[in-house]
């Protein structure tokens, strides 16, 4: 209403330069990326780090504490830790996309639904992501493995649903939020058509937050594709799945503490990882 | 507290302020030194990025973390405080100094009571508890002026008016009879006839109490109008110092002239006189629009836009002027076709936009256009200059790619703007850049009526100013017609040929400017015209 | 109090959704598949006890008449049988109920003060490094699996250290390592969600205001800072209650203790959906009453609230 509140200075903000933003970067930061691009790497071209065979163990080198042959030790059949936690880093990685892809997709779609339409339609839809959201998402996902079976593609998929109401809601809200901002408007009165403002204002600035939102989920669905895997709803034994090694190094807790610890660590990093660079997303976008 | 010596109660020397920005020290006070004795009122005058708010925060130690005092004193009493840390400054803070903020909707603890906001100075620097402290609490709202004080300490903050949240900040600072008071743009939050009533009151304690009062605005009127001495700040430098009178009857510098030149309420200027009646068209006529909300339960509702009615002739400036809650911007939101009226009609070129919808709408929107009030919000952020001022065109699929840029370069030229900001985004243009590109991109259509809701409240003085004179000159070459809402007076005089005065969704006065600014016939006209800061009777 | 009912409704909306969701699950499992199960003589069921299996779950009545059937069975407590033995739902998870709610209960409590430790700790830290490490632990306790932690806490606290005993504790010991491998994770959240507010809170103007009246920086923390910061951790603190139920499971499977969460894992091992849907509507339950609790407090916390929700 009145206006006499905010002065805006008439100040010119120059665009930052290179050399400002690259003294910004913090080492932190640079860990971070670092370590995706490790996972990664080593989920795209494995046998480039490793020689062996991630299921075949040599049996004289059972449950070998970790070394320099074996910077991971290796587990009760003579595997090798590292190279199996190698190989498991697609099963975690390709997992997680998935998941994050069905909860990017439908929820950005229902967000998208809620904000725009009639009043009735947002209010089902809010109720639906209500329904999601009320049901603690390890059960959740723990169902849809009910009905669809075990395995890694399912298990993504359930990971993916549980995701769906927090992208639905955030996109809802930044939908709602853009929609009723003065350029939006202003867009609309110098005779935009709804779905041409929908378009070419609303969405590019909606979707800031929620780019921020799919790595951090990156990070939560290896966590939860992790926690399904240790539960063994996942993939089956041989498979050097995350989750499942921890889970079967419990058998040898108190002898050969490299069995549980280290690809449990690697989760960390990996998560930690990811959160780290989807936090700088987060602040790219609105700054 | 004041037997010792009659040194000034205020003293900077030679003040240095620097803020550091992504490892990089930025000067935003440089060198600043005045002083202030009892019962003085000094005024710090500057545009946003002055620094002036930035010396009144040294003053009381509540420095941004990433401010720092590089060099100078700030002598409280002749003591030196600028160097102590905050348990130190503990001591003085409320006791020596008070502090009334700029924002007071926000200045108050919202889920404390009043009186539990208020009480605290009490309880950090006295032993009084209790009823005691309660009763304390009642005098004080009662000495600021706060009708039914007890009923009052027991509500919260965001149950007062913020006229009456200035009055309880007023009070807190108060409190204990500080030597200093540092209001901080204490007005630039309220209203008009609001704004006049708390500078009084400010003016009434200082009386009584001999405060001296450190008081930082933009607005030259203000300063003009309350202070003893003015110290005008531009970049972090002083750009002038002297008592109020010479200020104003003999600035020095270049930039204090602009000052006095461009503060609306300062410059003597008449209001521009409307056209013959009988020689204009009626290009945009609003008749009898209503607009109501309802209210909670059913039957009960509020008349935002009551009754509203006037005329626009083709090449003239209308101006909708009233405070908050007047329904000004409600009804410039209606003439644009942003909102349905509850009843009433909007005649532009004989066609009623009021009943149109869908797809009639979007054509009759070529008609009017809306400039708003934050160049910050009302262009996307990732479009590109060109993008926002070919868009209007696109959309109504006039002319080719070629033309539509040949257009919008004219346009950014007419508005005084360089050829390169075309490829720019708008968090690279300052506040008034923006806004002038706003105007350009209301004017891409070529509509009959522009409608300017606020568009330049939130504007520096000088630029304020510059965006005026080139609204005028677009209307003379143009021959636009122009609706222009604004609370401020001073502007609608300048730049309005013919006025509504509107006040709770009513129009109570309406005519030419000149006219009902020179003789105002309605009670709540003058009350407004009497608000306007005039300096020029204290000086005389 | 309309504002009050109208939360209720939703609530209410929500649930049925979710009741009828998993009703149409459990239907997409075939139901003779189902009843197939109870013939097998192993289970040594009499025919006596078949046809009354067969009669609770309405097998050949007509879809409309089942929903109905298990709504009614589900309001008045009959959540059906399990598919592996017969047993009533209700007993198993009447059996293990109390265990999670104590793990969670406590679980839920540490979580909250280790938050509040770490929000209000940091925002008085002296030096700025101690600020960041104290602010960088809730990201890092976030990125921490739940099984994995529970693993750790056993092999350095129990194994390497002998400070707790996981075999054969007491029921106190006993709950030392669960409530902490639930609270760690947990916390991280509602941490960061005080830290940002009290950072957000900070630089609020009224904080100006009470600074300019001397307050030091301790009261300035606790009179002015606290109440409005704790405002969204305790809407995160409502939506945290799902992730509860989650991570309690989980640690329960760690340390072999009693409960909701072996009885959910192994039926999900054996594709007893009666058991997963009943464990699922409950948790929805427990969840949407909480969340309501939750929303009628706020009011008394923000005095803004209390007219509006009067006004609604």
């Amino acid at each position: 209403m009145t206006a006499q509140a905010v002065t805006v200075g008439d100040e010119i903000r120059r665009p930052t330069a290179i050399v400002r933003r690259l003294r910004r970067v913090s080492p932190a930061l640079v860990l971070a990326w670092l370590a995706v691009a490790v996972v990664v790497a080593w989920a795209l071209v494995p046998w480039l780090f490793s020689a062996a065979d991630p299921t075949i163990g040599v049996s004289g080198q059972r449950l070998q504490a970790p070394s320099i042959q074996h910077l991971f030790g290796t587990d009760q059949l003579g595997r090798d830790v590292l190279d199996r936690v190698i190989y498991g880093s697609r099963f975690s990685l390709v997992g997680a996309l998935v998941a994050v892809g069905v909860g990017l997709v439908a929820g950005t779609a229902l967000g998208v639904l809620a904000g725009t339409l009639s009043r009735a339609v947002d209010d089902v839809i809010m109720r639906i992501v209500d329904v999601l959201l009320a049901i603690p998402s390890l059960l959740l996902s723990l169902s849809i493995i009910t009905l669809l079976g075990f395995g890694t593609v399912n298990v993504s998929i359930a990971v993916g649903i549980t995701s769906i109401a927090m992208f639905a809601r955030l996109t809802r809200s930044q939908v709602v939020k853009v929609r009723h901002t003065d350029y939006v408007e202003a867009a609309v009165g110098s005779g935009g058509h709804f779905l041409g403002v929908l378009w070419r204002h609303v969405l590019p600035n909606s979707m800031g937050p929620v780019v921020a939102l799919s790595a951090l989920q990156f990070g939560s669905a290896i966590l939860q594709i992790a926690t399904l895997g240790f539960l063994g709803f996942g993939a089956p034994p041989p498979t050097p799945e995350w989750g499942l090694m921890v889970s079967e190094g419990r058998n040898y807790i108190a002898t050969s503490w490299w069995l549980t610890t280290l690809p449990g660590a690697i989760v960390v990093v990996v998560v930690l990882s990811t959160h780290r660079v989807s936090r700088s997303l987060g602040r790219e976008k609105r700054g | 507290m004041t037997g010792k010596t009659r040194s000034p109660v205020l003293q900077v020397k030679g003040l240095s302020v620097s803020y550091l920005r992504d490892h990089e020290a930025t000067q935003a006070v440089d060198d600043i030194s005045f002083s202030i004795d009892q019962g003085q009122l000094l005024a710090l005058v500057g545009e946003s990025g002055s620094g002036k708010t930035t010396v009144a925060q040294s003053v009381i130690g509540l420095l941004p973390g990433n401010g720092r005092i590089d060099s100078g004193e700030i002598l409280l009493n002749g003591v030196d405080i600028s160097r102590w840390n905050w348990r130190r400054l503990q001591t003085v803070r409320g006791r020596r100094i008070g502090l009334v903020p700029q924002d007071p909707a926000a200045s108050l603890n919202p889920v404390r009571t009043i009186g539990a906001n208020l009480g605290e100075v009490l309880r950090i620097h006295t032993r009084v508890r209790g009823s005691e402290l309660r009763r304390q609490v009642v005098e004080l709202l009662a000495r600021v002026g706060i009708d039914d004080p007890e009923r009052r300490a027991r509500q919260y903050p965001h149950e007062l008016s913020g006229g009456m949240r200035q009055r309880v900040l007023i009070a807190s600072a108060i409190a204990l009879r500080p030597d200093l008071i540092i209001a901080d743009e204490p007005t630039s939050a309220l209203d008009v006839t609001v704004q006049k009533v708390i500078l009084d009151l400010l003016d009434d304690l200082r009386r009584e109490y001999g405060t001296a009062i450190l008081f930082v605005t933009h607005d030259l009127a203000i300063a003009a109008e309350r202070s003893t001495e003015v110290v005008v700040l531009r970049d972090g430098r002083v750009q002038e110092h002297a008592s109020t009178a010479e200020v104003l009857s003999n600035p020095r510098t270049e930039y204090a002239r602009t000052l006095l030149r461009d503060a609306p309420a300062l410059a003597g200027r008449a209001a521009p006189l409307p056209p013959a009646a009988d020689l204009a068209a009626i290009a945009l006529r609003a008749d009898s629009l209503v607009q109501t909300f309802a209210l909670g339960r059913k039957r009960d509702e509020f008349r935002a836009v009551d009754d509203v009615s006037f005329a626009v002739p083709a090449g003239t400036t209308h101006a909708l002027v009233g405070e908050s809650g007047s329904g000004k911007t409600t009804s410039a939101r209606i003439v644009v076709g942003f909102r349905r009226p509850t009843s009433g009609r909007v005649e532009i070129d004989g066609i009623d936009l009021a009943s149109l919808r869908g797809e009639a709408l979007r054509q009759a929107r070529r008609t009017v256009q809306l400039v708003y009030q934050n160049p910050y919000g009302s262009l996307d952020p990732r479009r590109s200059v060109e993008e926002i001022v070919t868009e209007p065109l696109r959309n109504f699929g006039l002319g080719d790619r070629r033309s539509r840029l040949a257009k919008a370069g004219d346009l950014i030229e007419r508005v005084a703007l360089p050829a390169s900001v075309l490829g720019r985004r708008p968090h690279e243009l300052s506040g008034g850049q923006r806004q002038r590109v706003a105007i350009a991109r209301a004017l891409v259509l070529e509509p009959r009526v522009v409608v300017f809701d606020e568009a330049v409240s939130a504007l520096d003085v000088t630029v304020q100013a510059q965006v005026l004179r080139l609204l005028e000159d677009l209307q003379r070459d143009l021959g636009l017609t122009y609706l222009f809402v604004s609370h401020d007076l001073s502007v609608v005089r300048h730049i309005a040929h013919t006025v509504s005065v509107m006040r709770r969704g009513r129009v109570v006065e309406e005519g030419p400017t000149e006219s009902v600014f020179g003789t105002p016939v309605h009670e709540y006209t003058r009350t407004l015209i009497d608000a306007i800061p005039r300096p020029s009777e204290r000086v005389s | 109090m309309g504002y009050l009912l109208k939360r209720a409704g939703q609530g209410a909306i929500v649930l049925w959704a979710a009741f009828t969701v998993a009703f149409i699950l459990l239907q997409a499992l075939p139901g003779d598949a189902i009843m197939n199960r109870f013939l097998n003589p192993d289970l040594g069921l009499t025919s006596e006890q078949i046809s009354q299996l067969r009669q609770s779950y309405g097998v050949g009545a007509p879809l409309w008449q089942q929903y109905f059937h298990s709504a009614w069975a589900f309001l008045t407590g009959d959540l059906g049988n399990s598919l592996e033995d017969g047993t009533p739902v209700r007993l198993l998870i009447e059996g293990a109920l109390p265990s999670t709610a104590v793990l969670a209960a406590f679980g839920l409590l540490f979580a909250i003060l280790l938050a509040l430790a770490v929000a209000f700790l940091s925002a008085l830290a002296p030096f700025a490094w101690l600020r960041n490490l104290l602010q960088s632990l809730p990201s890092l306790f976030i990125a921490v699996p739940v099984f994995w932690l529970g693993i750790m806490l056993i092999q350095i606290l129990s194994f390497k250290l002998r400070l707790v005993s996981i075999i054969n504790p007491g029921p106190v010991e006993g709950l030392v390592l669960p409530v902490a491998t639930l609270a760690i994770p947990l916390s991280a959240p509602l941490a960061q969600v005080l830290v940002r507010s009290i950072d957000e809170t900070l630089l609020s103007p009224f904080i100006t205001v009470a600074a300019a009246k001397g307050a030091s920086r301790v009261r300035l923390l606790v009179h002015e800072v606290a109440r409005n910061a704790v405002l969204p951790a305790v809407t995160v603190a409502g939506l945290l209650f799902g992730e509860l139920i989650g991570s309690a499971i989980v640690t329960e499977t760690v340390y072999g203790r009693v409960g909701l969460g072996r009885i959910t894992e192994a039926a999900v091992k054996a594709q007893d959906a009666p058991v997963v849907e009943a464990v699922v509507l409950i948790s929805a339950i427990v969840f949407v009453v909480v969340n309501l609790i939750v929303d009628l407090l706020y009011p008394l916390l923000d005095a803004r609230l209390r007219t509006r929700a009067a006004a609604i």
